[in-house]
């Protein structure tokens, strides 16, 4: 069934028929789609498709720093490492974005520019991220800032409560409000924080309906709360995508962030997305990987694939 | 690489120490033949011969069958049973060492995917051990009848589909309760049941207590009509099951057949739809389609029908056929040219008969037999490839408009073996189960086994039950 943009209009007309739409989708199976998921994990890729799939990684990552104590030299360092992960090898490619807090975001994007890192965009976590817990005018502002600041992609968290407690309506507005601040000028990311949903068909249900409002990527989870992007959490989005693809024409990308720290992690991924979403979505403009520490591990995998043999870790950059 | 493909994973046959002959397994050791009669066994997967294995003349069987009788009476019946359950308990650990030897074996021998045999088959095979040898000392216990006694010399006959596993599935509930044992496996996959001759022997069990010959249908059928013999287990076909059943008619020997089937994977309009789809792959392309408890006939509510048919679809495209021992391989070869020509013929009937066909894209390896994963849409009740089991990857889609139909179509078939329903309503899982007829039913889920769970068919899917305290009994005779 191919939608067009009309009767995805109305859809969402009004809470109703959200509610009623939702209601639509099939259930997910917990024990099914965790046998899916643990299955794919057995896929064994080596040599050149472990190759490609670490730059692939590389390229996906939105290397993250989230916390109180970050100031403006971690921030540097970060776009430092994100323009060029290994300095001992310019074959490395340079990371899918860096994802900061919104007062950092100018610093960032100005001193990416003075690297040369033109083509990493600023991602600004907002809407009173990590909780959501803010009044709309806050969010609004966060997100303003972020944007006024450069920011390139707007990670915004959902309302879990208003979620949790049924009022659909409420967060699909939400997150239509901050795509239209968004406009041509930055990307949406909607952040679920699945370890709040916790069960898969409230995952789907949040997937559909902030496809249907509007957002850009749809991503797992803050990095805040565990359990995160579990392989089976991030089955059931990548389905929600693709089937969204098949219903109404349009790509959404999916980003899960959050307990994916070694390479093996996210190979196991990006095989997921590979049998899942397919290869379209094998892109960094539909597939992200929020992380920090991952990228390290990337670096050592793609040193030991180069020469052979493992190096220590002080052959890779701290930052 | 411009993107994302698997690279070949092929796991190592280092492992497996093929011998170029392997003699038959009497009385504890390997012999040779009585006049030096052999056979090869070969790769489905190339056509290469893997090895020579020695053919059992009848004065052969009669050796194995003294050999167990006199094991029976001497050793093997005077043995405790904590004791009897120690050996058990050391051939299951004993298989999970040697796990991956035996994993690749069944791959080179059988064809399956090395991801089946690593994660299913072998695995599988020390649980059954595991789980009897538990038993072995319990039987008092198991609810099968007061003082439980073995029958004596039980022969088994297994199939090539699971040939470790099924050898577990009847072995180690023969030797927990007592029985000693002729078995013959299958003529195209004898390679593990030998390797596990050897597990025995490193076990320390006794002396013919268990005796391996190898051989063919004539065999086999030999075998069945020992009179040597108290029991008999066989898995395989209908039609060689009804053969053995007229054969014994009139004895007092006892009788398991695990037969065929034509299992009904029934889809509901409110079941998980992608879960549903992942259940129906795995009831079909599990192990090429070569299960007797297969989900060979998707019955699929009408109103579903095509959002089912093109998740279906995507999924089947995404199956990796090819070398059965690369890791990432889904469907790997079929295990004989006669079997693959079966599924020819019956495939070319759903076309003739006005089926359509629909396969992915997908290159087959050149030598070996192989055969895509194929599904065929419009389907009848009366339509051979509805009604005779195919033994392989093919799928027939059938519909139904309300839950009593799919009863009624589900049902209409000779087998009874096995059938699956998704529903994401735990009380139509329960309203459809107690009206259909199969031995086992799954509920959103399909192929799971566990040695505690008995397993075996209704009408002409089989007699008995393998498995739980259920298959214990078929290997006991009680005071009635």
């Amino acid at each position: 069934m191919l939608l067009n943009s009309v009767s995805v209009d109305e859809l969402a007309r009004d809470e109703e028929s959200l509610k009623r739409f939702l209601r639509t989708l099939p259930p997910v199976d917990q024990v099914g789609v965790e046998g899916r998921a643990a299955m794919l994990s057995t896929r064994s890729i080596k040599n050149a498709s472990k190759n490609f799939a670490i730059d692939l990684a590389i390229r996906m990552v939105d290397l993250t720093t989230l916390e109180g104590a970050d100031t403006p030299g971690k921030v540097k360092a970060l776009c430092n490492k994100a323009v060029r992960p290994d300095p001992t090898d310019s074959t490395v490619p340079h990371v899918g974005a860096v994802c900061v807090y919104n007062d950092m975001v100018s610093i960032a994007r100005a001193h990416l520019d003075s690297i040369g890192g033109h083509d990493v965009p600023v991602a600004a976590v907002s809407t009173a991220f990590p909780s959501g817990r803010a009044s709309q005018a806050v969010k609004i502002q966060d997100t303003k800032d972020a944007l006024d600041a450069g920011a390139g992609e707007i990670d915004m968290v959902i309302d879990r409560g208003a979620f949790l407690s049924g009022r659909y309506g409420e967060v699909f507005d939400e997150i239509k409000l901050i795509k239209s601040l968004c406009g041509e000028k930055a990307h949406l990311k909607v952040i679920f924080e699945t370890g709040e949903l916790v069960t898969y068909d409230n995952v789907r249900k949040a997937s559909f309906m902030a496809m249907l409002a509007g957002a850009d990527f749809i991503k797992t989870s803050t990095g805040k709360v565990a359990p995160a992007a579990t392989p089976p959490v991030v089955l059931v989005m990548l389905e929600a995508v693709r089937d969204f693809h098949i219903m109404t024409g349009r790509k959404v990308g999916v980003k899960p962030a959050g307990g994916i720290r070694t390479t093996k992690d996210a190979i196991k991924q990006l095989v997921l997305v590979n049998e899942t979403a397919g290869e379209e979505w094998l892109s960094p403009n539909l597939f992200r990987i929020g992380a920090s520490a991952l990228l390290n591990d990337l670096l050592m995998q793609r040193m030991k694939m180069r020469d052979g043999r493992y190096s220590s870790s002080n052959y890779v950059t701290l930052d | 690489m411009t993107k994302f493909e698997y690279a070949p994973a092929p796991e190592s046959t280092s492992i497996v120490d093929l011998k170029s002959e392997y003699g038959l397994f009497i009385n504890g050791k390997f012999v040779a033949p009585k006049g030096g009669k052999t056979f090869v066994t070969i790769n489905p997967a190339n056509e290469k011969i893997l090895a020579k294995v020695a053919y059992a003349s009848n004065s052969d069987v009669d050796k194995a069958v003294i050999a167990a009788t006199e094991a029976f009476k001497k050793t093997w019946s005077r043995t405790s049973p904590s004791e009897r359950g120690k050996y058990l308990y050391r051939i299951a650990r004993i298989l999970q060492e040697r796990a991956r030897e035996f994993a690749v074996l069944e791959t080179m021998d059988n064809g399956k995917p090395i991801r089946e045999t690593r994660d299913i088959d072998i695995p599988l095979a020390a649980a059954h051990f595991f789980y009897h040898a538990g038993w072995a000392d319990k039987l008092e216990f198991a609810g099968v009848g007061s003082n439980p006694k073995p029958h004596g010399v039980v022969g088994q006959i297994i199939p090539w589909n699971f040939p470790l596993l099924m050898l577990a599935w009847k072995v180690a509930p023969a030797l927990a309760t007592g029985n000693t044992v002729v078995l013959k496996p299958a003529e195209t996959t004898p390679l593990t049941a030998l390797l596990f001759a050897e597990v025995c022997q490193q076990a320390g069990l006794p002396a013919g207590v268990l005796n391996i010959v190898t051989g063919d249908g004539a065999t086999g059928a030999y075998l069945v009509n020992h009179p040597g013999i108290q029991k008999i287990a066989f898995t395989g076909s209908t039609q060689v099951g009804k053969g053995i059943a007229r054969a014994i008619s009139g004895t007092s020997k006892a009788l398991t057949l695990e037969l065929g089937g034509k299992g009904a994977n029934i889809i509901y309009d409110d079941a998980a739809i992608d879960e549903a789809v992942e259940g129906i792959i795995s009831g079909i392309f599990f192990n090429q389609g070569h299960v007797c408890c297969a989900g060979s006939r998707l019955l699929v509510q009408e109103s579903v029908l095509d959002e089912v048919t093109e998740k279906l679809k995507r999924r089947m495209s995404l199956i990796r056929v090819g070398d059965p021992l690369d890791k990432n391989t889904d469907l790997g070869a079929i295990n004989s040219k006669a079997q693959l020509e079966k599924i020819h013929e019956l495939a070319n009937s759903g076309d003739s008969e006005g089926a359509q066909r629909w396969s992915p894209e997908c290159e087959l390896p050149g030598a070996g037999f192989w055969f895509k994963p194929t599904i065929f849409s419009g389907v009848a009740q009366s339509h051979r490839i509805a009604r005779e089991e195919i033994f392989g990857p093919v799928l027939s889609i059938l519909t139904f408009r309300t839950p009593q139909e799919a009863i009624e179509k589900a049902n209409n078939t000779p087998f009874g073996l096995s059938a699956g329903i998704w529903t994401d309503k735990g009380s139509k899982i329960l309203w459809t189960a107690q009206r259909l007829k199969a031995g086992v039913i799954w509920a959103n889920t399909f192929n799971k086994f566990d040695p505690a769970s008995p397993f075996g068919g209704y009408k002409e899917s089989g007699w008995g039950r393998e498995g739980g305290r259920h298959g214990l009994a078929a290997y006991v005779k009680v005071a009635k």
